[in-house]
């Protein structure tokens, strides 16, 4: 992968203007960044408009930009998944999140284990919430490091280091991704980040509407590319008498990620930072304007496999390391002008950027409000609370760079799926709790929330951590679901069940702080 | 549902909330190629649509808080 300069340049200028700008507003906006709600939440100040860039700019990802198409080019209609999940996930938005919204504007929650303890009383399932949103988040922000990685060795950016004692260095492009996330998350907190979802939404748009218009045009048609597609994978398969088949295992990735997406700690911080409810409800219906998006991107994929950029030798390497993951950044280069493929590779890059650096804040907030403050240090002040969240986050992004280097997988998608599938794990503690406070209780919620982790972790090893799509055997019949949608039906049956005798054997008053009217 | 929820009363407008869950979970009934538009194949613009359906059917249900000033 040799370095066009002019691409470079229009890159590395964009790239790096856009990430001082972060550095800059969080300078000018005088907040105090010690201080862990202006860090950490933007002191819950965001209306409309910029909740729709940060919101939007925290929720579509590399997942979106690099994942998705991906997937498309390589196993084809599998990979739409992703537009009904994007699209069903509002829904939930507009229902749910403005209850949670509203008790924790009441009780000042930082962090969905904050209304947790809150709610239950107790510290243990708090903290089973708390590290089920940081181990989930981890594959998350593995994502956005390997979207950078790409960007980077795409752009020319992968000359060999050759270091005394290691030896040869190959992963430059990795190293160069993990330090421009770790110094920008460490000086910027959610203000600046807030600044550069807006440079961030207008890049991806430019680049995702020139390419929908421009490639369909060099191609003579959308008939023609989808003429080129693949007949075997341009639609799922069927299922047969004792298979639910690719089609049901479509319904449940869509739907589980759906259900999974408002439960991560990025989702979270996005949601606390809003200044009102409606700000939420108005962006339930103007944030899938980002799914329109999304769609766009994913017939990318179908784009790639019309071009053939795989089988081009300027791209073989790429395809190489980072196998179809390579599909989107190989065909802007190829359809682009330089200068034009240099601004889409910054709206890649920054696409990744903002959401990771989203992603280790409030891994940040969480490790500090719910393990830190509540087991090691009660007492430690505002400003020791906000350094022990920036380390915390910097080291979250060290597990997640790990992880990258640990599981090179063919598909960037397993890893948020894997996010996915533990997450998932905390709703009834977070979602169901917003609307049934006797009916769930700490004993069952903490052993439903621990068969589900158990199972669904069972299932990704029994996957290998290659897929996400286990095939439950039942009475003869086999049922292709997403390994997240399983382990939760197992947990939510057990917390009721639990719930339910934990309730005839104790009396205990309930340790309930919130009132059903902090929930409107 | 608890007691709180029951007693504000549910208007059928909500009901619009599940359309799209209907629509993009029953797969397959959009797991065909016919009717294509400029070449698209039905599986592919139908979810393309839907993310401006989907936005349609939660307008309402906005309004209709609004106006009862929830």
């Amino acid at each position: 992968m040799s370095a066009n300069p002019v691409a470079l340049t229009v890159f590395l200028v964009l790239f790096f203007a856009t990430a001082g700008l972060g550095f800059y507003a969080a300078k000018m906006k005088a907040v105090n960044l010690s201080d862990i709600g202006q860090w950490g939440l933007g002191g819950r100040s965001f209306g409309t408009l910029i909740a729709w860039f940060l919101l939007g700019g925290d929720i579509y990802t590399a997942y979106t930009f690099v994942a998705v198409p991906a997937l498309v080019a390589g196993a084809g209609a599998t990979g739409f998944f992703a537009v009904p999940f994007t699209i069903l996930m509002y829904p939930v938005l507009f229902v749910v999140m403005p209850r949670l919204w509203s008790v924790a504007h009441k009780h000042g929650y930082v962090t969905a284990a904050d209304f947790v303890r809150g709610r239950f009383g107790s510290r243990g399932l708090a903290l089973a919430v708390a590290a089920t949103g940081i181990v989930a988040t981890i594959p998350y922000i593995a994502l956005q490091l390997m979207g950078m990685q790409i960007v980077f060795a795409g752009i020319g950016l992968n000359f060999t280091l050759n270091l005394p004692v290691i030896g040869a260095f190959h992963d430059l492009p990795l190293l160069v991704a993990f330090l421009v996330l770790a110094i920008y998350t460490y000086h910027s907190g959610l203000h600046g980040t807030a600044m550069i979802s807006v440079v961030k939404g207008i890049l991806v748009y430019v680049a995702v509407l020139a390419a929908v218009i421009v490639i369909p045009i060099e191609l003579g048609g959308y008939g023609k590319i989808f003429a080129a597609a693949n007949p075997a994978t341009l639609l799922l398969g069927h299922g047969t008498a004792n298979n639910l088949g690719p089609q049901f295992s479509f319904a449940s990735l869509s739907l589980g990620s759906a259900l999974a997406l408002w439960l991560y700690p990025h989702s979270i911080t996005g949601v606390f930072s809003s200044s009102s409810r409606s700000v939420l409800k108005r962006n339930a219906f103007l944030l899938p304007s980002f799914t329109f998006a999304l769609a766009l991107i994913a017939l990318l994929g179908v784009m790639a496999v019309a071009v053939g950029v795989k089988g081009m030798p300027e791209y073989a390497e790429g395809y190489r390391i980072f196998g179809n993951n390579f599909a989107i950044p190989a065909l802007f280069l190829h359809s682009f002008s330089p200068w034009f493929a240099g601004l889409a590779f910054a709206a890649i890059g920054v696409g990744a950027l903002v959401p990771a650096a989203i992603m280790s804040i409030s891994c940040g907030n969480l490790f500090t409000r719910n393990i830190y403050k509540e087991f090691i240090a009660p007492d430690c002040t505002p400003a020791a609370e906000s350094k022990v969240a920036k380390i915390m986050s910097l080291a979250t992004k060290l597990a997640a760079l790990v992880f990258v280097v640990a599981l090179q997988s063919s598909y960037a998608i397993n890893l948020q799926l894997l996010g996915g599938i533990w997450i998932c794990q905390t709703l009834p503690s977070v979602m169901l709790a917003l609307y049934t406070p006797r009916q769930l209780n700490a004993p069952g919620l903490l052993l439903g929330w621990l068969a589900g982790m158990v199972a669904g972790t069972w299932m990704a090893v029994a996957l290998q951590f290659k897929g996400a799509v286990y095939s439950l055997e039942l009475f003869g019949f086999t049922i292709p679901c997403y390994a997240a949608i399983v382990a939760l039906l197992l947990n939510i049956a057990i917390a009721y069940v639990v719930s339910f005798l934990a309730r005839t054997v104790s009396n205990a008053p309930l340790r309930d702080e919130t009132a059903a009217e902090d929930y409107l | 549902m608890d007691e709180k929820t029951k007693k504000r009363g549910f208007h059928p407008v909500y009901l619009l909330l599940i359309v799209p869950f209907i629509a993009l979970l029953w797969v397959p009934f959009y797991n065909r190629i016919e009717p294509q538009i400029f070449g698209i194949p039905f599986f592919y613009w139908y979810q393309t649509v839907w993310t401006f359906l989907g936005t349609a059917c939660t307008i309402p249900v906005y309004l209709y808080e609004e106006r009862k000033g929830k």
